[in-house]
């Protein structure tokens, strides 16, 4: 098991973040949270002093997680504020509009940059720091998307699909280091970033629940992890359907 | 994104637009329709909560604390966040909510814009009293920061005010300190409705939470028979006993309603005989103030076409009288209620301008709604109430006439003068014709 005392989250202030967030303070973590808008990131880390205990730190800081020049620097300081990091997640994100990215090479760059570039040279930089350590376990959340391109969001798709693929190989070089690497594959979530969808019908998971198996994925060091856990085989039937009769679909 | 209802579930309208509120200084942008509307957790009943025009502004997403003084217990915390999420908080350092409705699913926002009242209003007032501050989101882009005693009318207009004054962002507590989260409680019967006026009247004098249950299918010289249940936060001690909370839900919509004449006289009767406890036991705080907060759902087992909730005050001097006139006339229509609930209120004034509570005794039923009949039978006790200088409850109503309310909430015009212009409910078109 691997102990979350203290924990570096980085795009904290999505929704799915700010629910591991409280789970983990709920649990007695120190955290250090990493958001871009200032506003959100200080209500949640006020909330998140209301709800931690005497002996819990809860600090922060505001960046553009795009900059990766910024990346060993908040590694850094989160490590001084909570005096050692044991665990890490990756959460910062954007659910790109496909049909603008089709038309605008420029956004689409910039969504790969957002979801898939700044994201690994992230693991990259943590990776480097628990090997030296020998311990700690560095969480991703990518998504089920990143399974198989599809028309309606391949770009983001492919952003995710390299996360995934990333994570494997360090989970793999990592494994001799005692570190573990955590893919998460969160299905469809009810929040903001999904806000302009119909969210009737069952297959919608609640962004607490995502939370619970974050948390108890980075515990137990598990590999890669679909959650709800029933996206497991719909994406075991969705990766194994052959390209020729694929392409004709419209997913 | 499913059409979100009421507790009793029904009217089942829908709005043009549904917006979903995560930032409490975000507002609500301009390109969606106005007028607006916020909507916490759906536990009222009827349409104060809905619009079929504009907007609905989902507020769940305001779920975050914002100070909490362990030392002094007051709270600071956005209008989303449950009373379930404030106890789970504050219960461990000896806090607990000073006013508390009948259950825990209300958001903070919700119970102020419903100036909500509890098992011991006659002690403490209503959840108003409580408020120490509130910030009020207008449409226009300000922010009030309102008080209680502020002049501007502003915090009198807006506890109560049914969430038309705007948008409450944060509300600040002053909670009241317990020993432990166990209640001492002493159930008592009662063989009719005579019994229960000495009954209560002795209980308020000696304990802070007094509510009574009544069979309201009894006639006769059992008319008005029930069970009194009073309570007090336990004292310290350190022999607790350990508590577990229900998991229990109904999952599915019935097609018809459970709630008939057969399961509602045979409930009322099985409730009525239950083995009573005069000298009094140890109650956890959960299954005391929220015992229908155990079954996940309970208001489905209504069925598709929901329920009437139908809450109402009678004046001191016409209660005894007006409340047994309304028993009468529903134990012969044998249109019973699950749960018939009687209080009386205390003194203390209220501070909101169409705050429910008011000096006298309040009735709560439910009744599942089977159309016009329900209707019917709803109109006869509109009489009554009527008749003896009464008022329905806003937060539980989705039919009452709009002179019924406009006497019993003799201040509806100058608040109306505090309305935001771009907010309006079903509720208030429907009550200001």
């Amino acid at each position: 098991m691997n102990s979350l005392k203290n924990v570096v989250i980085f795009g904290a202030t999505s929704a799915i973040a700010e629910q591991t967030a409280r789970q983990l303070v709920a649990q007695g973590a120190s955290l250090y949270c990493v958001g871009r808008n200032k506003e959100k990131l200080t209500a949640m880390l006020d909330d998140l002093r209301v709800r931690a205990g005497d002996q819990q730190k809860i600090e922060g800081s505001v960046a553009d997680l795009t900059d990766s020049s910024q990346h060993a620097q908040l590694i850094a300081s989160a490590e001084q504020q909570l005096g050692a990091l044991d665990g890490a997640l990756i959460a910062h994100g954007t659910l790109p509009d496909q049909q603008a990215c089709q038309s605008d090479t420029v956004k689409m760059r910039e969504e790969i940059e957002t979801n898939a570039i700044s994201v690994i040279n992230l693991m990259a930089l943590l990776a480097n720091r628990f090997e030296q350590q020998q311990w700690g376990v560095i969480a991703v959340i990518s998504s089920v998307a990143g399974d198989r391109g599809r028309q309606s969001n391949y770009v983001y798709g492919a952003a995710k699909g390299m996360v995934t693929l990333f994570a494997q190989g360090l989970r793999n070089r990592l494994a001799k280091a005692n570190v573990d690497v955590v893919t998460i594959k969160p299905g469809f979530v009810d929040t903001p970033m999904t806000a302009e969808l119909d969210k009737s019908g069952p297959l919608w998971a609640r962004p607490e629940h995502i939370a619970e198996g974050i948390i108890s994925a980075m515990q137990k060091g598990k590999g890669e992890v679909y959650l709800p856990w029933f996206w497991w085989g719909i994406m075991l039937i969705i990766k194994h359907i052959p390209e020729t009769i694929f392409k004709r679909l419209s997913l | 994104m499913s059409t979100p209802l009421s507790w009793n579930r029904q009217p089942r309208i829908a709005p043009e637009a549904i917006h979903t509120l995560t930032e409490r200084t975000s507002g609500v942008p301009a390109s969606l329709p106005r007028p607006l509307l916020a909507y916490g957790n759906g536990r009222s009943y009827g349409d104060v909560c809905l619009t079929e025009r504009g907007t609905l502004v989902l507020t769940r997403g305001l779920d975050r604390f914002i100070e909490f003084d362990s030392q002094h217990g007051i709270l600071r915390c956005e209008a989303g966040v449950t009373l379930a999420e404030i106890l789970a908080l504050t219960v461990p350092h000896g806090w607990f909510l000073a006013s508390t409705p009948g259950t825990q699913m209300a958001t903070v926002g919700g119970a102020v814009a419903n100036d909500v009242h509890g098992k011991n209003h006659h002690a403490v007032g209503s959840f108003g009293h409580h408020v120490r501050a509130l910030a009020l989101w207008r449409s226009d882009g300000s922010v009030i920061e309102c008080h209680p005693g502020d002049d501007t009318g502003w915090f009198s207009a807006t506890v109560g005010g049914l969430g038309l004054t705007g948008l409450i962002q944060w509300v600040e507590l002053q909670l009241m300190p317990i020993q432990n989260p166990w209640m001492w409680v002493e159930s008592q019967r009662f063989s009719n409705l005579e019994e229960f006026w000495i009954l209560n009247r002795q209980a308020e004098e000696r304990s802070p939470y007094a509510v009574a249950w009544i069979d309201c299918l009894a006639k006769g010289k059992a008319r008005g028979r029930g069970i009194l249940l009073t309570g007090q936060h336990a004292a310290a001690q350190l022999d607790l006993p350990a508590f577990k909370a229900s998991k229990k839900r109904v999952p599915v919509d019935p097609p018809f309603s459970l709630i008939n004449g057969l399961s509602l006289r045979a409930f009322n009767s099985f409730y009525y005989r239950q083995p009573v406890k005069p000298q009094g036991s140890l109650t956890h705080y959960a299954p005391y103030f929220y015992p229908l907060d155990a079954i996940q759902d309970w208001n489905r087992i209504y069925g598709q076409q929901g329920f009437y909730q139908y809450q109402c005050v009678i004046p001191p001097e016409e209660a005894e009288a007006a409340t047994g006139a309304l028993l009468d006339t529903i134990a012969k229509r044998g249109e019973g209620s699950f749960l018939a609930v009687l209080k009386t209120f205390g003194t203390r004034p209220s501070l909101g301008m169409l705050s429910f509570p008011r000096p006298g005794t309040t009735l709560a039923l439910d009744f599942p709604n089977r159309g016009e009949k329900t209707l019917r039978l709803l109109n006869e006790l509109d009489a009554i109430v009527r008749e003896a200088g009464g008022t329905l409850y806003p937060g539980k109503d989705a039919r009452m006439p709009a002179d019924l309310f406009q006497s019993g909430y003799p201040q509806w015009q100058a608040f109306s003068e505090y309305i935001d212009p771009q907010f309006s409910s079903r509720f208030w078109q429907r009550v200001t014709l």
